[in-house]
């Protein structure tokens, strides 16, 4: 019977895998030295790391609290609804799901530098105006996550929520709240989305050091000028924040459930 | 003085036409039985009561109110409906329980009194913190109930409330049921396909099917014709048959099919009989035993009704049988799985 469930191909690729990637490891000297680097870098908690750091976390967690006010109450509404083209509209975001960051930089760019139709609202090279722009890129990520969330919620609970005294807006909330779990799925999974994106970051934000200089931008540049340790420190961190808020959910969904 | 006034109501979804034309009125304070069988509109009428659906057609008059766009969420505080399938919000039985009175405004104290009152006219006691959802299926229709009684509404809706529970439940719900009908001045309407729960429970009777209010009477003018009722309120394994009396002072009934069962009551010659579902023993081999009706049959039907399961067996006549969703995994039961009924002469009643 033990013979039956053993599966040695998974387990070969896995033994390849590691193999090559200790090759790797052993043979770039540069990655090995980077590592080193980075433990020192981390541990001396570098103020400029520090200070990057934080700046990421705070315009991603902005653009998500951003992206919130709209999606959530968008996703609400489609996934309580019941109107024509209701597929349709559900098809188009989650196609948005997949834009690429360089894309949306792109068109972001074009609308809001200064000589572009909305460079009045001075957006261009502010770190608010990364946050509006990753707040754009995950908005169709969360109102798909958001409907597919709420049209989980047992049908009945609108209704019941009606015949206990509950106004339509009131009934809404009830459906919102038996959906938290879902929700907040599509909370953070769009704060990962926003805090590793690369592309609106560089493009409207520019990477300008103390202003709108983030890990993902940071990394490029540092990895870019032969900053190995450096980069791998900030690399190691952004990996550190998005697991952990991988952990949080997972938490989050327990509890809640 | 008519809590309801329904006029010439109609409800199609689509193609499908769930209410044509109905028209009734419920007097306050009277407890109205809605019988028909699955399908028959009951649910639909009684959620156009709850001002949850809208009717494509027609008027409804709450407490002589008319019901309209405008005024839908005020009338709809004057009555509310426990649902045939239990709905809980994922929170504490407490939580579930002092909803609406917290939509209604109520303070905390009296939300807390209500709720320990609720909980006791359920017999379920200091299950505040429980989470509902994790209680079981007779457990969490008794919260239900006790979430509808405690917003303490002049309009009562239930539809199949004891469908489907175990005993105990059944028997706790009927119980506060009865007590609110006599100590209170609530209408209710109460929606069933089981003939029996009219017997016990009701004054006036509407039947209904196909949408159609068929009749509405007091309850002995409809039940006079039992047959035609039980036919229509379809009850279960009813098997139409030939009887004699056997030596042993039984009766052995030829339902056709070579199927003949035995019955512990002395009638001979044309008669109808049946065997409730939940009177039924399914096993997977024959069990040895006093019960004198064993036939073996394989699974043709199996629908799921949450805590329970309803099993169509063929056994030369088809049987229904109900089992516990438990059983029902962990006897690893299949369509077409090979399983024998078994159920006592004394279990076999006659209709008339």
């Amino acid at each position: 019977m033990m013979l039956r469930k053993f599966k040695p191909i998974p387990l070969i690729i896995s033994f390849l895998m590691i193999a090559a990637i200790i090759i790797v490891i052993v043979s770039v000297e540069e990655f090995y030295e980077g590592i080193k680097g980075a433990i020192v870098l981390i541990v001396s908690a570098d103020p400029e790391i520090m200070e990057v750091t934080l700046r990421s976390i705070y315009i991603s967690g902005t653009a998500t609290a951003l992206a919130i006010i709209w999606s959530v109450p968008t996703g609400l509404v489609i996934g309580l609804g019941d109107f024509a083209g209701k597929d349709f509209v559900r098809g188009i975001f989650n196609a948005l799901i997949g834009i690429p960051t360089v894309a949306l930089g792109l068109i972001l760019y074009l609308l809001l530098s200064s000589s572009g139709p909305l460079g009045f609202l001075d957006l261009f090279i502010n770190p608010l105006g990364v946050a509006v722009g990753q707040a754009i890129l995950i908005t169709p990520m969360m109102i798909s996550f958001t409907t597919s969330a709420v049209e989980a919620v047992e049908p009945d609970i609108k209704d019941l929520a009606k015949t206990l005294g509950a106004s339509e807006v009131e009934a809404a909330f009830a459906v919102l709240k038996e959906s938290t779990p879902g929700v907040s799925l599509a909370v953070m999974g769009s704060f990962n989305r926003a805090i590793a994106e690369l592309g609106i970051a560089f493009m409207i934000g520019q990477n300008i050091r103390g202003s709108t200089r983030v890990l993902t931008t940071a990394i490029a540049m540092e990895t870019g000028r032969g900053e190995i340790a450096l980069s791998i420190a900030l690399a190691l961190i952004l990996l550190v924040v998005v697991l952990s808020i991988g952990v949080l959910t997972n938490l989050l969904q327990r509890r809640l459930r | 003085m008519n809590m309801i006034e329904l006029d010439n109501v109609t409800k199609t979804y689509g193609e499908i036409t769930a209410l044509d034309g109905v028209s009734l009125k419920i007097p306050r304070g009277e407890l109205l039985t809605l019988i028909g069988p699955n399908g028959s509109g009951k649910t639909t009428l009684l959620k156009i009561l709850a001002c949850i659906e809208k009717p494509t057609r027609g008027k409804v008059y709450i407490d002589n109110d008319l019901v309209k766009e405008r005024s839908v969420t005020k009338l709809r505080l004057k009555g509310t409906m426990v649902f045939q399938k239990t709905v809980l919000f994922n929170a504490t039985t407490y939580e579930n329980i002092a909803y609406g009175l917290k939509l209604r405004g109520f303070l905390k104290e009296q939300i807390n009194e209500r709720v320990r009152n609720a909980l006791k006219l359920v017999k379920l006691e200091g299950y505040e913190k429980r989470p509902a959802k994790k209680l079981s299926g007779g457990e969490q229709q008794r919260v239900s109930l006790a979430r509808a009684l405690t917003l303490r509404t002049e309009l009562l809706l239930l539809d199949e409330p004891i469908a489907n529970l175990d005993q105990r439940s059944a028997s706790i719900i009927e119980a506060a049921i009865s007590r609110i009908e006599r100590e209170t001045s609530t209408t209710v309407v109460l929606a069933t396909h089981n003939l029996f729960q009219v017997k016990a429970l009701s004054e006036k009777v509407a039947l209904i099917n196909n949408g159609r209010l068929i009749q509405v009477g007091k309850a002995h003018e409809i039940l006079g014709d039992s047959r035609k009722l039980a036919d229509f309120a379809r009850i279960e394994n009813i098997f139409p048959g030939v009887s004699h009396i056997t030596k042993h002072g039984t009766s052995l009934i030829d339902i056709g099919d070579n199927v003949q069962i035995e019955a512990s009551i002395r009638k001979s010659g044309k008669i109808s009989v049946f065997v409730r579902p939940e009177d039924i023993i399914l096993s997977k081999i024959k069990i040895a035993s006093s019960a004198r009706n064993v036939f073996e049959g394989k699974i043709v039907e199996i629908s799921d009704l949450g805590p329970t399961v309803r099993l169509g067996i063929d056994a030369g006549k088809q049987f229904v049988v109900q089992i516990t969703k438990r059983s029902f995994v962990e006897m690893q039961l299949n369509l077409s799985s090979k399983v024998f009924v078994t159920f006592k002469a004394s279990s076999v009643e006659t209709i008339d």
